[in-house]
């Protein structure tokens, strides 16, 4: 089947796919957006989030095809330019990453998090976060990343 | 001194500071390659047909019916396999595909390849195997009793290893014993298994990209499955979505090498989660009994003990890992006598080998376990019976061997418990259900938490044991001003690409330094695991870097008329010690290219004898762990609240590397205290996947406070210690001892004897038909 998708802000054609393949397969292996992991299969680990209709989603548990007509976010297009965003540079900055494989669905659940509430609190981010699975940082330094961000955008917001 | 004076200042990338990693930006942006970003024009998938039973004879195997969908490009069996019909890292007992019989569930029997993964799954359900289907052996006292038949030429005990140190007749006034049960731990890395081959066009060879941990053990048995001579298979580091043990055994690497050269064209193969938890081996679960004999004071007189290890139905490394178990019985405390009978026993379960803490996770659990209990007897308290008995530099092991590293036993539990406690009042702060133990789900009523302390205290070894050639290899070259490191070092996302680069700019005082691609070009470095690669490579990288540094010197010298012996590197200067020359490195380069290799070896250590006496080890890191824990004692719900600990790190290279393994291994041993066991009923794997197979979330950690303690090693060759293994072994007793200080505090003095704790172990006590 041909159906386009509408991916960081363009357009895209997926032709001759079988209709069984579900986000995450068609934009790794069709569309070669390769940020979004797949580590479970079933919607545990968080590793394959995107935004789809600015909900945050795992990507492997949406049929691609159903997400037709729906703007789709990755963490590709969170820094278009390639410059890092304010939350990609804390986690590198503050020990956030280590093997780096659950780093892409944190940092797009992350920016969901912070869009929604600027000032979480340490239990809401832990919270809001507990559907993605780090299995090498034990989480420390990724709520000291978030927070850090936090922080920097409130004190720019109060001097703007 | 004037603040304008920079030179004694810490310059930052250099040893002692915490420079970014250089893949830390790629990795946020979703650019970093892991293995299963790896594609090609043309690649093909891979896919593998695994056995549904135990323990079975196979009669039959038809693959025609895979060849008759589309898109299959190749069917492969045990008949494909060119060289060697088995692997192993220690004995080469696993075969590449099962032949006559199969021996657990999940074994490779076939592989396919096909134009996409769902082509793959057709066909391997198209495969026909019929089975005569055997009894499994799954009773590992049976074995020991000689009562079943071997399910493998090799046998069906994969080691027996005894203990016997100084009087074994001595007694003391007090005596304390108990049976400790540890379940079977996966390492759930989050990047599956998953690898590219490509063979070499008109040639016979193959250029594997995998995530392994140990490049070039993988060639050695890879090219003698394949049949070709070690040149012929490159290994290249694809990126790694963490390791923890589970990637130093063989699992996909035979297969799609054999898949790409039967075909001549690329293939790559990604284990699902599901394929992940029977296609890596696993912590071993064991049984542990001990009985520890004191004096009244609680000076510990002897021990006695018998582990029993379940290595499933390969050897993998169960060999080494009961070495490791049974040399650790004693723990961090003096012990002059000990008797101490340790199996490892080949069943038809799951394949267990390395696992982060290898045989040291399960000792820790019963020694730190039988601790309380000794200090309960003795009517002393978890700390005090620690601070008597406390190992220090110098003391000798139940091996005979004598403990010649820096041994901070006392300091490490006296760091912990100066720790402040959490603010955090018993059960949460109001209104924050997610605080409470079960947290929104089955929320614990907090009047009724009670919280709980908990103490655990760990020795580690380091690096490889028994008599085995353990070396690192690295290469640096210097030119135009730019240090260019090169090893086979896996990078498994501990941080050692970071560290590297701050060594060489310590050593070279050049802020320029590149990390060549990991592969097989240049001489092994060993494995990944065993804590062992910043001391190992680490050190390969000093002697390296050191080595062109003397060039360096030396051309300085001759081209200043100084004697290169009184040069050494300040900062980023090259400085005449007794003179006045001093010149920015980079200047004193110019021009000049330099290209020195390397290996580290440690000082070669001892098999054990038929008595367990011998030097077999090579270095020890010590550490502890308080854990503070809120309990439901009707409900049987626990919330850690924090943990506590101080590590015995030598050196922090980098203090936020140490920290980021400190509280990774935290979670580790967390989730093994509290939520992570592969369940098997008659053999087969009930819970592969994350949602069966629990792990420890952001709600699930607590804060974790860490104090490293920095004595440099003299034994190391940059005085830091491996950091880590250590974090997740101490921390699980803590949490258990945590959980049983809160229920002796509602009258209940519940044994809490094996990990994972479950709710109904702690609400309603030992249950045998509860056990696994």
């Amino acid at each position: 089947m041909h159906y386009t998708l509408h991916v960081n802000g363009a357009d895209r054609e997926v032709g001759d796919a079988w209709v069984g393949e579900n986000l995450l397969y068609v934009l790794r292996e069709r569309l070669g957006l390769l940020a979004a992991k797949g580590a479970c299969e079933q919607g545990e680990c968080g590793s394959c989030s995107v935004q789809v209709g600015a909900r945050l989603v795992c990507s492997c548990l949406v049929m691609a095809a159903s997400a037709v007509g729906q703007p789709i976010v990755t963490v590709e297009g969170l820094s278009p330019d390639g410059a890092p965003t304010d939350l990609q540079q804390a986690f590198v900055d503050a020990g956030a990453v280590q093997c780096g494989f659950c780093t892409p669905g944190l940092i797009i659940a992350a920016h969901d998090l912070l869009d929604r509430n600027p000032d979480p609190s340490e239990i809401e981010i832990r919270e809001e976060l507990s559907g993605n699975v780090c299995r090498c940082t034990g989480y420390g330094r990724i709520i000291e990343a978030v927070q850090r961000v936090s922080i920097a955008r409130r004190i720019d917001r109060d001097a703007s | 001194m004037t603040a304008t004076d920079t030179r004694t200042r810490t310059r930052d990338g250099v040893i002692g500071t915490s420079p970014p990693r250089p893949d830390g930006i790629a990795k946020t942006q979703g650019t970093f390659a892991f293995s299963s970003d790896l594609g090609r024009d043309g690649v093909l998938w891979g896919a593998t047909l695994r056995s549904p039973h135990p323990y079975a004879r196979i009669v039959r195997i038809d693959v025609s019916p895979a060849w008759k969908l589309a898109g299959v490009e190749a069917v492969i069996t045990a008949d494909d396999v060119p060289g060697v019909m088995t692997y192993g890292l220690i004995e080469q007992d696993q075969p590449v595909f099962a032949g006559e019989f199969v021996r657990y569930v999940g074994e490779p029997i076939a592989a396919v390849a096909a134009d996409h993964p769902e082509t793959c799954r057709r066909a391997l359900a198209a495969i026909v195997v019929v089975y005569e289907v055997l009894e499994p052996v799954l009773d590992v006292d049976a074995v020991i009793a000689g009562s079943v038949a071997a399910i493998h030429p090799n046998g069906n005990i994969l080691r027996h290893q005894r203990i016997v140190c100084g009087d074994v007749a001595a007694s003391g006034e007090v005596v304390v014993e108990g049976t400790y049960e540890i379940g079977m731990q996966d390492q759930a890395f989050l990047g599956l298994e998953a690898a590219l081959a490509i063979p070499d066009s008109g040639g016979g060879g193959v250029e594997l990209h995998i995530a392994t941990q140990w490049l070039h053990e993988d060639r050695k048995q890879i090219a003698a499955c394949l049949g070709l001579p070690e040149h012929e298979v490159r290994i290249v580091l694809g990126g790694v979505g963490g390791a923890f043990g589970a990637r130093e055994d063989i699992s996909l690497q035979v297969h799609t090498c054999l898949l790409a050269l039967r075909l001549g064209r690329p293939v790559r193969m990604h284990y699902t989660r599901a394929e992940s938890f029977v296609g890596h081996v696993h912590r071993h679960p064991a049984t542990i009994w001990m009985r520890h004999h004191a004096r009244s004071d609680g000076e510990i007189v002897k021990i006695e003990a018998r582990f029993v290890l379940d290595g499933g139905a390969y050897a993998s490394t169960s060999s080494a890992v009961l070495l490791n178990a049974i040399t650790h019985t004693q723990g961090p405390y003096r012990c002059p006598n000990a008797v101490v009978e340790g199996w490892a026993i080949r069943t038809n379960h799951l394949p267990c080998g390395a696992m982060r803490g290898f045989g040291v996770v399960q000792a820790c659990f019963a020694h730190e376990s039988q601790m309380d209990k000794l200090a309960e007897a003795c009517g002393l308290d978890p700390i005090e019976i620690r601070l008597r008995n406390a190992m220090q530099t110098g003391d000798r092991l139940i091996t005979g061997q004598v403990v010649a590293n820096v041994a901070p036993v006392e300091r490490c539990i006296r760091e912990t418990v100066g720790l402040p406690f959490p603010d955090e009042p018993v059960g949460g702060l109001d209104r924050e259900v997610m605080r409470l133990p079960g947290g929104a789900g089955r929320t614990a009523d907090a009047h009724n938490i009670v919280r709980g302390i908990g103490y655990g205290v760990a020795i580690k070894n380091l690096m490889y044991s028994e008599g085995f050639d353990d070396y690192s290899t690295a290469r640096c070259r210097l030119a135009d001003g730019v240090v260019n490191l090169k090893f086979a070092t896996s990078e498994v996302g501990q941080g050692f690409v970071t560290i590297a680069a701050q060594i060489a700019r310590t050593i070279l005082g050049i802020d320029d330094v590149v990390i060549d691609r990991i592969d097989t070009e240049v001489g092994s470095s060993g494995s990944t695991s065993a804590s062992r690669q910043t001391w190992m490579s680490g050190g390969a990288v000093a002697a390296a870097c050191t080595a062109v540094r003397d060039r360096l010197f030396e051309h300085v010298g001759v081209e200043h008329g100084i004697v290169e012996g009184q040069l050494a590197i300040e900062g980023t200067d090259v400085i005449d010690t007794l003179g006045t020359l001093r010149l920015p490195v980079a200047a004193a380069a110019v021009g000049i290219a330099f290209d020195e290799t390397a290996e580290y070896r440690h000082p070669p250590t001892e098999e054990l004898d038929e008595n367990g006496q011998g030097n077999c080890h090579t270095a020890f890191a010590f550490v502890a762990h308080r854990a503070v824990v809120d309990v439901d004692p009707d409900l049987g719900l626990v919330k850690v609240v924090q943990v506590a600990t101080a590590q015995d790190v030598g050196v922090a290279l980098n203090p936020l590397s140490v920290l980021g393994q400190i509280e990774g291994g935290i979670a580790q041993g967390l989730g093994l205290a509290l939520m992570e066991e592969i369940i098997q009923i008659d053999g087969t794997i009930r819970n592969a996947s994350f949602t069966d197979y629990l792990l420890p979330t952001m709600l699930d950690m607590p804060p974790v406070l860490a104090s490293l303690i920095e004595e440099p090693d003299p034994h190391a060759p940059l005085g830091a210690k491996g950091v880590g293994e250590p974090p997740c072994i101490s921390v699980t007793p803590a949490i258990v001892a945590a959980i049983r200080d809160a229920l002796r505090q509602v009258g209940r003095s519940t044994e809490l004897n094996r990990v994972p704790v479950r709710p109904q172990d702690i609400a309603l006590g030992p249950s045998p038909q509860l056990s696994a």
